[in-house]
């Protein structure tokens, strides 16, 4: 088969498991909710609510209607028997309202979910953006100075720390950086996402671990090119150990170094939920856990797992795509 | 076995008694609340302190321990145990069960962040510890199938099974007796990684209020209470000795696993 038949069958085997994905994950938040305990409506109203106004609210929020093709039903004698609903049901009612680029509303201010979405996902995306140039900027250097005096004390110290990095949880992390330049040294504020200076410190406690994982990589990509020939023939013709490894190794290092980057920025977002509750960042993890879950949002919980999750997916399919579009070596198997 | 496993096990059997004899080690109580005796210093009163509302603090780190433990070790088992199960009768069978194993749910596990998942399923069972650990079942044990579908494919071609086969022997009795005995090695390496992983899993979902409700000292909530601007201000311990709880048990559960995995593939031994 030719290489590019080749490589289009993978792209179109990648697209599907994309979509099969995106599937599963609608189909899991329109029916997790089924396992809510209790009835949505009371928690939400209280148990004060009329019921009136609990038929109201289960009417507006379409939670009236059945809530899957299929339901388990107990008829006047008590026992139970499946009952086919067909399409009119809560879970078509979500797709159909989906791909109108509607996420239905809010249980709580009755807002779009949609819009409550849109003013929050580009702070997370700003948060995930600053904290992988953070990362970029430890692990590179580190990486560099390791990789190049390998087996030498510094690359002992940079090892040893960056394994510290990958376990240090950043809700660790995140506290003990408040702890020192908030409330010790007073140089940022503690919490909040007003002044451009506030993204410093969240960023520092997402990239952390980050960086640990970059810097293991960048030492291993840049041992291995220093064996290479190119870097004999580049040393061999008079250039400056310096010039070998910013001019030559760093170049080719790099490039499996980026693809990781690209599949990190999934990793970024998910963990975002934990900083942006930690440094009262105005994203879309916030969101989730303060109004979504905090406050039995259910509507909104469905929404913010949707756009996280799809959003990690398709950050890592396209890295996946480019990668085995740009590297020959790797074949569909 | 490299230095670093060896601090590993040490610090895990540190652990393990420290939650075992919980009750003999940690004297003082953990849950009264002793208002002017708040935001103490560490002492020999109080080794690590007291935290907001007076309770001592190394009490409440030593009682996390349980928490920790119980929640990574039936995390590990069940899931363990469920993704073995699965993996062995997609690997040995192949077929439909198979196909939709490596075909659907490692695919889709593959590509969803698993904390999120977990933090999805809690939302919307409600918090607690038994709904924390089903949670982290549910995104673990893929895992563990994934692994043992791979090492099956790969035993179930050696000779020794050819040979049981051609002297008759069942299916369950070539899968249990031959192929699986010879295919769980990697399992314990990443039974080691998976009590790391499901430590701070616990202790993120407690965090974030999801996991075991405050009144209980898991690591998690006591970080959540210890980091508001107050208490760093009186008492900054109180973050920190829990915080140092954590990040040991996790690097001590990661060095075992890394330890073990090197050990037993050779290919991986310290360059």
């Amino acid at each position: 088969m030719s290489s590019l038949k080749h490589k289009t069958l993978g792209l179109v085997r990648r697209l599907g498991i994309l979509l099969l994905v995106v599937w599963t994950v609608v189909s899991l938040v329109t029916l997790l909710i089924e396992l809510v305990p209790g009835d949505p409506a009371t928690a939400i109203l209280g148990d004060q609510a009329t019921p009136e106004q609990i038929v109201q609210f289960r009417s507006r929020h379409g939670l009236d209607r059945p809530p899957f093709f299929v339901s388990l039903q107990s008829d006047a004698s008590g026992t139970k028997h499946l009952r086919w609903n067909g399409a009119e049901n809560r879970y078509v009612d979500y797709w159909r309202a989906l791909l109108h680029g509607d996420m239905g509303r809010s249980f709580r201010t009755d807002q779009p979910v949609v819009e409550l979405i849109r003013l929050r996902y580009p702070a997370t995306i700003e948060l995930a953006l600053a904290s992988l140039l953070v990362a970029v900027a430890i692990a590179v250097p580190l990486g560099v100075v390791a990789g190049s005096n390998r087996g030498t004390w510094i690359d002992n110290i940079s090892s040893v720390v960056a394994l510290v990095g990958i376990s240090l949880p950043s809700f660790v992390i995140g506290p003990l950086l408040v702890y020192v330049f908030a409330v010790k040294l007073g140089w940022f504020a503690p919490t909040g996402s007003e002044e451009w200076s506030d993204i410093v410190l969240p960023a520092i406690t997402l990239g952390a671990a980050l960086s640990a994982i970059l810097t293991r990589m960048v030492r291993s990509s840049v041992i291995e090119e220093l064996g290479e020939d190119y870097v004999r023939t580049a040393r061999a013709k008079g250039l400056s150990e310096r010039s070998v490894i910013y001019k030559h190794v760093l170049k080719n290092g790099l490039i499996p170094v980026v693809t990781i980057l690209g599949l990190q920025l999934g990793v970024l977002l998910a963990g975002a939920i934990i900083t942006e509750k930690i440094f009262g960042w105005q994203g879309l993890g916030l969101l989730l856990i303060d109004d979504g879950i905090g406050k039995r949002d259910y509507r909104l919980v469905q929404g913010c797992v949707l756009v996280i999750s799809v959003t990690y997916i398709i950050a890592n399919s396209l890295t996946d795509m480019i990668y085995r579009w740009l590297d020959p070596r790797i074949r569909v198997s | 076995m490299s230095r670093l496993a060896i601090f590993g096990l040490v610090i895990v059997c540190i652990l393990v008694i420290v939650a075992i004899f919980a009750p003999w080690i940690a004297t003082q109580d953990l849950a009264t609340i002793n208002l002017p005796m708040r935001y103490l210093s560490p002492s020999g009163q109080h080794w690590f302190g007291t935290d907001g509302l007076g309770r001592d603090v190394f009490a409440r780190v030593v009682y996390g321990a349980r928490i920790s433990l119980r929640v990574g070790i039936v995390v590990v088992l069940v899931s363990s145990v469920v993704g073995t199960v699965f993996g062995a009768l997609a690997g040995y069978f192949g077929g439909w069960i198979d196909r939709f194993m490596s075909g659907y749910i490692f695919n889709v596990f593959l590509a969803f962040p698993g904390l999120l998942l977990a933090i999805a399923l809690v939302a919307f069972l409600g918090a607690g510890l038994n709904k924390l650990i089903l949670a982290l079942c549910i995104i673990g044990w893929v895992g563990y199938a994934r692994l043992i579908r791979g090492q099956v494919l790969k035993v179930r071609e050696y000779d020794f099974v050819q040979a049981a086969r051609a002297l008759g022997a069942s299916d369950a009795r070539i899968l249990f007796v031959h192929i699986l005995p010879n295919a769980i090695q990697p399992l314990i390496v990443q039974a080691s990684l998976g009590m790391a992983g499901a430590v701070l899993a616990e202790a993120s979902l407690s965090f974030l209020g999801l996991g075991v409700p405050p009144p209980a000292p898991s690591w998690g909530v006591m970080i959540e209470e210890a980091r508001g601007l107050d208490t760093l201000q009186a008492a900054p311990h109180v973050l920190i000795f829990p915080g140092i709880a954590i990040v040991l048990s996790v690097l001590a559960f990661n060095f075992i696993g890394d330890g073990l995995r090197e050990y037993l593939d050779p290919r991986q031994r310290k360059r």
